[in-house]
Order: C-alpha cells, then sequence, then structure tokens
C-alpha cells in the first residue's frame, strides 16, 4: 500500500471520509430502528443487517480488505466459517429445544 | 540480526511479515469474541425471560461512544495516510485525536459502569448484567491495549520514524489493523447489547 502515488492516496482519504459518514448516518439509522420497537424477529434482523453493512465498510474501506493479498482472504474464508459454526451451535440448540 | 520482512514482502506470503501476524491474531480474536456472541445466544434463546437492553442500559451514551469509536477509526486511517504522504507533523495530530478519542470512549464507559454499580447492578445480578459486563469489559481491555500501543508509537517508538520510516509506517498500518477490528466489534455488540 505504502507504494501508491500521492494521488492515490488523497483520493483514498476522500473515500474514508465518505465512509465515516456513512458509518455515522447508519449508527444513527439503528438507534432511530430500535424505537420503531418492531417484533423481536424483525428488530434482530434489521439490527444485524444494518450491523453488517457497516462491519463492511470498515473491513472494506479502513481495514483495505478491498484490495488485499489472497492469503489474508484465505485466513479469513477460514475464520468465518469457524465463526458461523460458533454462531449457529447454539441456535441449534434453541430449535431442538422447541421440538 | 535483522529482522527479516519488516519492510518488504516475502515472496512466498505476498505481504510483509507484521501484517500477515496482525491478520492472523485478528483471526484468534474473532473466534475469542464470536465464543462470547455464542454464549450470549445460548443464554438469551434459553432464558424465560430476558431485559431489552434499552430498558436497562443509558442507550445515548452508548450512542455517543459508538461516534466517538467510528471518528477515532476514521483519524487512525488518516494517520496512516498521512504517513504514507511523508508528513510526520500531520500524522502525529492524527494519531493524537485518536488517542484522545479512546480516552474519550473508556471515560464514558467508566461513566456508564459507575451508574450500574450505583444501583447495585454487577455481573453477579443476572446473566444479562453478567454478558454485559464480559462482553464491553473485554472489549474495553482491548481499547486499553490499543492506546498503550498508540502511546508508545507516539512516543518513544517515534523514533524510528527518523531511521527506518516505512517499517514505522508499517507499524501504524498494523496497529490501525487492530484498532479497526476493536471498532467493528462495537458496532455489533452496540445493537445486540443495548438496542435489543
Amino acid at each position: 500500500m505504502s507504494g501508491h502515488s500521492v494521488e492515490e492516496i488523497r483520493r483514498e482519504t476522500r473515500v474514508y471520509v465518505l465512509v465515516f459518514v456513512a458509518l455515522a448516518v447508519l449508527t444513527l439509522v439503528t438507534v432511530g430502528v430500535s424505537y420503531l420497537h418492531l417484533s423481536f424477529g424483525a428488530a434482530v434482523g434489521l439490527a444485524l443487517f444494518i450491523a453488517s453493512i457497516k462491519g463492511s465498510l470498515v473491513a472494506a474501506f479502513f481495514m483495505h480488505l478491498i484490495s488485499e493479498r489472497r492469503l489474508v482472504y484465505a485466513v479469513l474464508i477460514l475464520t468465518v466459517i469457524f465463526f458461523v459454526a460458533l454462531i449457529l451451535l447454539p441456535l441449534g440448540g434453541y430449535h431442538d429445544r422447541l421440538g | 540480526m535483522q529482522i527479516p520482512y519488516t519492510v518488504e514482502p516475502r515472496p512466498d506470503t505476498g505481504l510483509y511479515n507484521a501484517k500477515l501476524g496482525v491478520w492472523l491474531f485478528l483471526a484468534s480474536e474473532v473466534m475469542l469474541f464470536g465464543a462470547l456472541f455464542s454464549a450470549l445466544i445460548l443464554l438469551r434463546t434459553g432464558a424465560t425471560s430476558w431485559p431489552h437492553g434499552y430498558e436497562v442500559l443509558n442507550v445515548p451514551l452508548a450512542t455517543i461512544n459508538t461516534m466517538v469509536l467510528i471518528t477515532s477509526s476514521v483519524s487512525m486511517v488518516m494517520s496512516w495516510a498521512a504517513l504514507r504522504l511523508g508528513d510526520f507533523g500531520k500524522y502525529r495530530k492524527w494519531m493524537g485525536l485518536t488517542f484522545l478519542l479512546g480516552l474519550v470512549f473508556m471515560v464514558i464507559k467508566t461513566m456508564e459502569y459507575a451508574a450500574k454499580f450505583e444501583h447495585h447492578l454487577y455481573p453477579s445480578h443476572d446473566n444479562f448484567m453478567a454478558t454485559y459486563f464480559t462482553l464491553t469489559g473485554l472489549h474495553g481491555l482491548h481499547v486499553l491495549g490499543g492506546m498503550i500501543v498508540i502511546a508508545y508509537l507516539l512516543g518513544p517508538g517515534s523514533k524510528m520514524w527518523r531511521t527506518e520510516p516505512e517499517r514505522y509506517t508499517n507499524r501504524v498500518e498494523v496497529i490501525g489493523l487492530y484498532w479497526h477490528f476493536v471498532d467493528l466489534v462495537w458496532i455489533f455488540l452496540f445493537p445486540t447489547l443495548y438496542l435489543l
């Protein structure tokens, strides 16, 4: 990344500011939505959907995953697989208890 | 002996060593926080009653803290950009701001904790408070850890800029990746604990 031209770096900083504005707006949207008192399922779905967009923006631009080496993607794909398994395990147990 | 691949990428990985190192560390961090989120899901889906976060916790303060952390993420990435442009003065301003915002986050979190303790709400109160204190406490320790590294890079560690500027810039990139990860964890913690 440090080999980029001055113009490229300046363009990147403009993108960082736009991402910051998007994150701030999405934070207010998240809080605003919580006051609508939706059903629990809809509230969880919407909150996690907005958080995922925000998280993706941080990962893609601030952590520059949008242009990273293949090895980093390989490490992250493996991590995501184990993370999803970790999250689904208790949910599976919940459905078992429901019968 | 010179430590290899602190600046130039290793031919087999395509990355300088510290960058691969921090990504592997962050992968382990995903599993650490993932295990705690998993425990939260298990406890919440198994509970007969569970309070709404907004009834027990201070949403306005947490919203301010979310904004503080997002702002610190952008100031961190700006500090790295300033270094890549060779502007050390601007870097110090952005990195100093990042440190200050980390401090503001911790002060607000301390105020939040103090208010809970005043109402005799401790981790032992119920499963909700136990998960709240565990998750936010662990996250807070991560912010503190990041602040210590930032303070080192702004203080004694900054000497490296004069001797090995590229290596120093890479160090800033690596702490930046960690800092953004800590922000990313908060982005999920905030709605999960406070808003649902």
